[in-house]
């Protein structure tokens, strides 16, 4: 193996300790989620985004590393966001979480990754359709929601803090 | 707010923040190692997985095909990043005797019995629908929701809003008729 398929493990199996110590990885912990009755896998995605974004928003203000947006290509992101919504609720994973489920034992994540990897080889056969159609209705491009907004990111970065520890603070009193 | 959860998890707030130093810790690793800034992500390794598969019967077909070559299949970091999770999840939940071995969960038990047939055509069904709105979307709960949101990108709070505001409203359908 080489240097990056090492590393690439290695954070693998740290990122796959931690979710599941979360105790995010489980089917009715994701539904419980959707169904607005257990918040947990919101506490611990919402805490990763808000140490998450501080130190790479730094790194990248240092011009240590460089940021990478995915474009905002508005078909693309509301048909893919809206259809990824619809699979997840039923399969009860999202893509790195059926990994971890297989590993804590909870082998139905199986059919889920079949179906997953089946699902992306019809993508790629669906790809030059929709390249001509959904893909080329209108893209933004690859930017950032302090251009988007044209507010500076320490202004949004202090808005999104605010906004979602008032929310975990609900949570809990909420008992969610 | 409690430090550890009934059967031995961590604070899903401690497990969270510590996921996010451990993804600062990554784009640096990934920058200095390997030369390119990389985010944790997940989805793009089932194309990889896809086109490795596909090559075992149709090599020509995969080679000719548009996508699979800008994704170019090959196991990359994240490929390894994806494998990495099964064995650190494993690791997790044998420490700590959370490991169990489960073919129908009891959300879905509740509301379609203890068939694993059924269990089976929902995710594998489900997993087709999710994978294709993933790659068009150009990213997963991974790539949007965690890497996409910590870089403030205006696509990612879209799809996370997608994401999560579709998966209530399917969730609420798929299984209300329990909790109505």
């Amino acid at each position: 193996m080489n240097t990056g398929q090492w590393l690439g493990l290695v954070t693998g199996v740290l990122f796959g300790f931690l979710l599941q110590k979360g105790r995010v990885l489980r089917f009715d912990k994701q539904i419980g989620a959707m169904l607005l009755k257990d918040m947990t896998i919101f506490k611990f995605m919402l805490s990763a985004i808000l140490v998450g974004m501080v130190g790479i928003l730094m790194l990248s203000n240092l011009e240590i590393i460089t940021l990478s947006h995915k474009p905002m290509n508005v078909g693309a992101v509301l048909l893919g966001g809206a259809l990824f919504g619809a699979g997840w609720a039923v399969m009860g994973f999202c893509p790195g979480t059926s990994l971890g489920a297989l590993g804590e034992g909870r082998w139905h994540a199986v059919f889920a990754i079949i179906g997953m990897v089946v699902g992306a080889a019809f993508y790629a056969e669906l790809y030059p359709f929709l390249k001509s159609t959904v893909l080329a209705w209108k893209d933004f491009g690859k930017i950032g929601l302090p251009e988007a907004l044209g507010l500076s990111q320490w202004v949004i970065v202090p808005i999104f803090w605010v906004g979602i520890i008032t929310l975990f603070f609900w949570f809990e009193k909420k008992k969610l | 707010m409690k430090g550890k959860t009934d059967d031995g998890g961590w604070s899903p707030y401690l497990a969270g923040a510590l996921l996010g130093l451990l993804a600062i810790a990554s784009v640096l690793a990934t920058t200095q190692l390997l030369g390119k800034t990389s985010y944790l992500g997940a989805s793009t390794t089932f194309v990889r997985a896809a086109g490795i598969l596909e090559r075992t019967i149709a090599a020509d077909h995969v080679v000719s095909n548009e996508y699979y070559a800008e994704t170019k299949v090959r196991v990359d970091w994240q490929f390894m990043l994806v494998i990495g999770i099964v064995l650190g999840a494993f690791i997790s939940s044998t420490m700590d005797k959370s490991f169990r071995m489960e073919g129908v969960p009891p959300t879905w038990e509740e509301r379609f019995g203890p068939s694993i047939g059924k269990r089976a055509v929902g995710a594998f069904v489900g997993g087709i629908i999710a994978m294709i709105g993933a790659r068009l979307a150009d990213g997963c709960p991974s790539g949007h929701g965690l890497s996409g949101m910590m870089q403030l990108s205006a696509s990612s709070l879209v799809a996370f809003i997608m994401f999560f505001g579709v998966g209530v409203l399917v969730s609420h359908i798929v299984y209300g008729r329990r909790t109505s």
